[in-house]
């Protein structure tokens, strides 16, 4: 017999209520119930970063998550990032800085980042390549990326 | 790549888990962090058709100093640890270990119970728990025990722990004056699973000799890896460059037994770990030299 649960989780501020099967994963979750398909799914088993989102403002895997456990928390995916009309800096900055090819691995990174670029404000090269190290980028060597967040960061903290 | 189905629990005592595991048996895991069970299950090679998800219970993040040391509830975050300023001053191996324990996004979620319960022996906090002699809390319905890391960690992904235990509380105790510290790994990119690590503890006696010596590897056998005979060179002895050179060949060569897999040959590692002992006893010398 299909064992459900209820789910009630506020994603990008909207509220959402959805009764699942416990073992949907978060990043399946997202996709398939809520139909929020920014966040992608790579390897699910936690070595790719694609399906990053923020869980009450901390990046996390949402491949390594069970659906029931975000009951009563705050989700932000790439999609609550920004709007079209007004993404958001660091965005802006991927998008001046060519730092994405194919996208695959875009929103991961952003949600990676933002959290990141909050606490650290500046951060080196190195610190860059540091905070990506867990997300994979098949496409861009990375070097577009870092000049994006350099970008970003000189933007916001000039 | 999906699980297999399970009932989902989320008690919000540790009474309700140990009633659930009690139940359940072998049917049952416990959900921490699941950053090592969640992609075993998406791989199925663990199907639980319980969980006893250990999330919603409040109090299980404490950090606290109790007597000689400090104690740390079993759900206390990776970054949690990373942050934390009596780590900092009362375990500087551990605060110096946390950031080299996988990604950012990995550690905001993994917990130091979770990671022990799991007894990975490339787990970085498999073999500090160990070089610094920890004690754990595991309760189950009829009590609960301490048990020291030298006799928690039995095997490849083994620990004491029975199906009815759950592990509540870690306790590290200070070290002794005039102790120092380090810990060194190889991993292909930062915060990956070390090809080999080793955790080292030396304690000097007023004459500057070596009153105890403790090196712990990771990734070097089916546990943590403790390299009894280099100690036995190192104590009562002068730390010497040489002495360090012949206690890093001897565990190095003699001791540790690490695999062969796609990222490293068992040479290269022992070569590694030749390398690694040198500059962590080097450092862990001039840091109990400092009086730290
Ligand atoms: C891509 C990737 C890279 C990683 N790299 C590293 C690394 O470099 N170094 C490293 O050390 N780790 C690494 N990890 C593992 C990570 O640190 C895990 O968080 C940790 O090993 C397990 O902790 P958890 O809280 O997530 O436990 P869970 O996954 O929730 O549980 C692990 C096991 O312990 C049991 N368990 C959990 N808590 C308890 C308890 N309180 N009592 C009894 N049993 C319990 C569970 O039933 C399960 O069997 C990595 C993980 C991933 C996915
Ligand atoms: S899909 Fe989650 S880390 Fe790859
Ligand atoms: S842009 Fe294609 S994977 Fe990064």
């Amino acid at each position: 017999m299909e064992n459900t649960i209820t789910v009630s989780v506020t994603v990008n501020g909207t509220p959402y209520q959805r009764s699942v099967d416990p073992r949907t994963l978060l990043s399946d979750f997202l996709r398939n119930d809520l139909e929020l398909t920014g966040t992608h799914v790579g390897c699910e088993h936690g070595v790719c970063g694609a399906c990053t989102v923020l869980l009450d403002g901390e990046a996390v895997r949402s491949c390594l998550l069970f659906a029931p456990q975000v009951d009563g928390h705050e989700i932000i995916t790439v999609e609550g990032l920004g709007t079209l009309d007004n993404l958001h800096p660091l965005q802006e900055a991927f998008r001046e800085a060519h730092a994405l090819q194919c996208g695959f691995c875009t929103p991961g990174i952003l949600t990676t980042l933002v959290p990141y670029l909050e606490e650290n404000p500046n951060p080196t090269e190195e610190e860059i390549r540091e905070a990506i190290s867990g997300n994979l980028c098949r496409c861009t060597g990375y070097q577009h990326i870092i000049d994006a967040v350099k970008l970003a960061a000189e933007k916001t903290d000039p | 790549m999906k699980p297999a189905p399970f009932e989902y629990y989320a008690p919000t005592s540790v009474s309700e888990v140990l009633e659930l595991l009690n139940e359940h048996g072998y049917d049952a895991k416990i959900l921490a962090g699941g950053q090592s069970l969640i992609p075993m299950m998406n791989f199925r090679l663990v199907q639980p058709a319980v969980l006893v998800d250990i999330n919603k219970i409040p109090n299980l993040s404490y950090i606290k100093t109790h007597e000689n040391g400090i104690r740390l509830g079993a759900m206390v975050r990776h970054t949690q640890a990373e942050r934390d300023s009596l780590i900092k001053e009362r375990v500087p191996l551990l605060h110096e270990t946390m950031p080299q324990i996988a990604t950012i996004q990995i550690r905001n979620r993994g917990t130091i119970g979770g990671s022990l319960a799991h007894a990975d022996a490339s787990a970085e906090l498999v073999a500090v728990t160990t070089a610094l002699e920890a004690r754990f809390k595991i309760q189950n319905l009829e009590g609960e025990r301490w048990v020291p890391a030298s006799e928690f960690f039995v095997g490849l992904l083994m620990t004491s722990l029975e199906p009815e235990d759950m592990l509540v509380e870690i306790e590290i105790p200070d070290l002794p004056a005039r102790s120092g510290w380090s810990l060194k790994e190889v991993a292909r990119r930062p915060h990956d699973f070390a090809l080999i690590g080793v955790a080292a503890v030396l304690t000097l006696d007023k004459k500057d000799r070596c009153q105890s010596a403790k090196l712990v590897y990771l990734s070097a056998g089916d546990g943590p890896l403790v390299a009894e005979e280099a100690a036995v060179l190192l104590q009562g002895q002068k730390i010497s460059e040489d002495l360090i050179i012949a206690a890093a060949e001897k565990a190095a060569t003699e001791e540790i037994d690490p695999g062969n897999d796609i990222h490293a040959t068992a040479d290269f590692r022992r070569h590694l770990a030749n390398v690694l002992t040198r500059r962590a006893l080097a450092e862990a010398y001039q840091r109990a030299k400092g009086g730290k």
